[in-house]
């Protein structure tokens, strides 16, 4: 059988749906931006001599599952085409536009699974552009992946699980955590109980880390509104209303984010159709159970890419994902894939974006003078005159004012913009709409775009 | 609803003949699939050059360029339009006698030309690849952002009284006893005695309605853009073959086209090909070298309609008295909008202009066929 089966994306999704797909006699191509596998929750250290931290210290409660992707991919890796540090920036409906080692190439294939995880979500406030502020995935990532923090004392702000985890790891690491500070009310630890029992174990974890913040005397605090970031020339200070009251914390480093959102650019250009999710708060790539993509045949998603639902569900998606290909294939398969587990994941999630909500009551207020879109230097105040002269959806709002046209093409701005303009509008955030994907999804020198082109 | 004139389209085309109607105190009612200014007009290079066009649009262009010249009185922003000049550019020998020819053509006309041999372009433009061998310089051209000139058209035309109605895609248009009756998809119904054809890449559709059948090919040019660098290149760039275009904004910005993405079946869609993307990125590096570490950071296309000898139809039909056609721009309509509409506006009102543009009549192609 020589169907070519590419998939992007070397975290828990793609490696699960790679090793299936392996089971079954194939031998896919598995792209990953990273230098090694493992995604953003099981990223490895780089290998580097003399460079080394302990499973258990990297990974904490996970390090059992880290391990065991790890172990996963060893096994298969024999069967793979295995391209570490390869961006895919392009697709046509044949073949993969990719970036490694700043060479140009192209990767055909048949079957396509994007397995490409998530991002933070931001919602900016007064200041979040100076030096010293972080996205909270990226606060995670440093401290992980090259062993430093952002800061010497640093706040955590946002909602979401991961900003408890973060917090954790940094204050285990040494780091001195000035506070952990969240929008979500009762910390998001109270709604739901029953869609939270969904998952015990986890929602277990995320108690047990705010416990052990607040053990180390460490202020962990919930409903409140974020002010502003201070400072001159980098973050010294941070300002949030708790209760009404105005209450600042000295630090010279801000994780910021409030949960995730999928990293979807490339479904887009392989024809993926969107539609809103309206528990998640943001346009998902539209996909049937088994992950294949409505209206585009030999396209499969899995993992967060495809909705946000965490690592272990991501390892389930990947497998169903390589399920649903082989079945596509006409290769019969004994089980499907654990759905009623994946299920109980859903249900978790739904409670978890219930009880941790992206905070987009504060898109009314930011004031007209913050940035909101930092590569190209436009204001939340410039989006509403927009909406004033009468542009309605986002990618309107774009042509007209810039926003999202810079280096990160709106992917970190892209949620925020189209809350601040629903907001000025008065309608729901989906009524504006989803700014479009352009290739290439991420920067690409023009020498190595021309690669060998006459 | 009636009105004294209908047009339908509303790209920089539409919108700046409505904006003229109204300006001369007609009713004007216009008619946009879509929304105003979306299309061709909004996505395009922004390249606004006279330089290196078909000799019977020259005049047109001329007139299109004075009005470029002080665009804020009339539209309320002058859209980032900077004079920036224009260099068109020889890559072997056998372009260097196109671009004499047009050099000489174009001066009959009154278009200024300077020749630059290759010591000249090393003087001036240091920064020019070496393949270069010589080029014609046209100073009084530039460049301007079309994102904000073509909606500022629409709501110049709106205020000056134009009803422009968007969401509205002409499905019908017949001539009878001296009115068009137009109908909507949604089935409004609108009329008029002057009827104006802009309907971009999708005008032969409306051209044939009434007997006029016109081989309108969709082009799909692909442009990209990208990150800011250090302001350095000041003209705006063009070769002999037209497979490159090359400016640079003020703000760093570089951008750069040539080749064609793809459309969908009623090219409504469009979209970039990544074959195509690199042979532009390979292209413009080697016309201007020292961009090649640039990162690029969008691609986009847009959809614009092609005539068999390259140049629009601008001008009366020659089956039905009211009715006129402005389509067919081949790629360079953005510079000749607005004269276009001015043009179409003293023909429609006035029964006559003094801007000569016989050379672009629909009768060149429907005659032959
Ligand atoms: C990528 C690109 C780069 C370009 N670069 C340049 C350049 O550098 N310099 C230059 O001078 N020119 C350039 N052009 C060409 C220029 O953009 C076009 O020639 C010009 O915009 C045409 O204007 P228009 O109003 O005819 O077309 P459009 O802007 O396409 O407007 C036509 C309108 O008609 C509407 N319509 C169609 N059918 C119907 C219907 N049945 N009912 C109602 N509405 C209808 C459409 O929705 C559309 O809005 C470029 C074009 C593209 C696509």
């Amino acid at each position: 059988m020589n169907t070519r089966v590419a998939i992007v994306g070397g975290g828990p999704a793609g490696i699960r749906a790679a090793e299936r797909l392996v089971e079954h006699g194939l031998s896919p191509i598995l792209l990953d931006e990273a230098p090694r596998i493992g995604g953003r929750i099981y990223q490895q250290l780089p290998e580097v001599r003399g460079f080394r931290r302990d499973g258990k210290a990297l990974y904490g409660f996970e390090a059992g599952k880290a391990e065991d992707l790890h172990a996963a991919f060893a096994r298969i890796q024999p069967q793979l085409d295995y391209r570490p540090g390869t961006t895919v920036f392009d697709i046509a409906s044949d073949r993969l536009i990719t970036l490694g080692d700043g060479r140009r190439e192209e990767i055909a294939y048949d079957r396509l699974i994007l397995a490409t995880g998530a991002m933070d979500r931001i919602m900016p406030l007064p200041g979040w552009t100076l030096p010293g502020v972080f996205a909270l995935g990226g606060a995670q990532i440093a401290l992980k992946h090259q062993g430093c923090a952002i800061g010497h004392s640093v706040v955590f702000l946002g909602s979401g699980p991961l900003l408890y985890l973060a917090a954790y790891q940094y204050a285990k690491a040494g780091v001195n955590v000035a506070a952990v500070l969240t929008t979500a009310p009762w910390l998001g630890l109270g709604a739901n109980l029953l869609g939270m029992a969904a998952q015990a174990k986890t929602a277990a974890k995320g108690a047990y880390y705010v416990a052990k913040l607040l053990s180390w005397r460490i202020p962990v605090i919930g409903s409140v509104r974020p002010a502003r970031i201070m400072g001159r020339d980098s973050v010294e200070g941070l300002e949030v209303l708790v209760d009404g009251r105005l209450r600042q914390f000295d630090c010279d480093a801000v994780a910021l984010g409030y949960g995730l959102k999928s990293e979807s650019q490339l479904a887009e250009l392989a024809g993926a159709q969107f539609v809103f999710d309206r528990a998640q708060n943001q346009w998902l790539p539209e996909i049937d159970d088994h992950g294949r993509a409505v209206g585009r045949d030999g396209l499969y998603l899995a993992g967060d890419g495809a909705g946000i639902q965490g690592a272990d569900a991501a390892e389930l998606r990947g497998r169903i994902a390589a399920g649903a290909l082989l079945q596509d294939l006409g290769i019969a398969l004994k089980d499907a894939g654990d759905f009623g587990t994946l299920k109980r994941w859903h249900r978790f999630r739904v409670a978890l974006e219930q009880a941790m909500p992206f905070p987009s009551h504060l898109a009314a207020d930011l004031p007209d003078a913050s940035i909101l879109c930092r590569c190209e230097n436009i204001t939340a105040g410039e989006v509403r005159a927009a909406a004033d002269q009468g542009l309605r959806e986002i990618n309107r709002v774009k042509a007209a004012t810039r926003l999202g046209m810079g280096r990160c093409q709106g992917r970190i701005c892209g949620i925020a913009g189209a809350e601040v303009l629903a907001a000025k509008l008065g309608v729901s955030v989906d009524s504006v709409g989803r700014l479009r994907a352009q290739p290439p999804v991420k920067p690409v020198p023009i020498e190595a775009l021309a690669g060998d082109a006459p | 609803m009636k009105a004294d004139v209908i047009v339908i389209g509303g790209g920089i085309v539409g919108c700046s003949t409505a904006l003229h109607v109204a300006r001369k105190g007609r009713s004007v009612i216009l008619l946009e699939r879509d929304q105003a200014g979306i299309r061709a007009s909004g996505v395009n290079f922004g390249g606004v050059r006279q330089h290196g066009r078909a000799l019977a649009e020259l005049p047109l262009s001329f007139r299109a360029r004075a009005i470029w010249a002080d665009l804020a009185s009339l539209i309320g922003t002058d859209g980032e339009f900077a004079v920036t000049g224009h260099l068109r550019l020889a890559r072997q020998e056998s372009d260097l006698r196109l671009l004499l020819l047009h050099m000489q053509g174009a001066s009959l006309y009154g278009l200024k030309l300077e020749f630059l041999d290759r010591a000249a372009l090393d003087h001036r433009f240091p920064w020019l690849g070496p393949h270069i061998i010589a080029g014609t310089y046209c100073p009084s051209d530039g460049q301007a952002n079309p994102r904000l000139i073509a909606p500022a058209f629409a709501t110049a035309a709106r205020k000056a009284g134009a009803t422009l109605v968007e969401g509205a895609e002409v499905v019908e248009a017949t001539h009878d006893g001296g009115v068009f009756q137009v109908a909507v998809r949604d089935g409004r119904r609108f009329e008029a005695p002057l009827l104006v054809n802009a309907a971009g890449a999708w005008a032969a559709t409306v051209a044939g309605w009434f007997g006029e059948m016109v081989n309108l090919v969709p082009e799909v040019p692909q442009v990209m853009v990208t990150e800011p660098a250090p302001y350095r290149f000041q003209p705006v760039l063009g070769v002999i073959g037209g497979d490159l275009y090359f400016r640079q904004i003020p703000r760093g910005n570089v951008i750069f086209g040539g080749g064609q993405g793809r459309a969908n079946a009623d090219h409504t869609r469009s979209a970039p090909l990544p074959e195509i993307s690199a042979r532009a990125a390979a292209e413009a590096a080697r016309i201007v070298p020292e961009i090649r570490h640039l990162n690029i950071i969008r691609t986009w296309t847009g959809v614009d309609g092609d005539t068999a000898d390259g140049s629009p139809i601008v001008g009366p039909s020659t089956t039905t008295p009211g009715l006129f056609h402005a389509f067919g721009f081949c790629g360079h309509g953005f510079q000749l909008g607005p004269g276009v509409g001015a043009v179409l506006a003293e023909l429609l009102i006035d029964g006559r202009s003094d801007t000569d543009i016989h050379g672009l009549g629909i009768a060149r192609f429907v005659g032959r066929r």
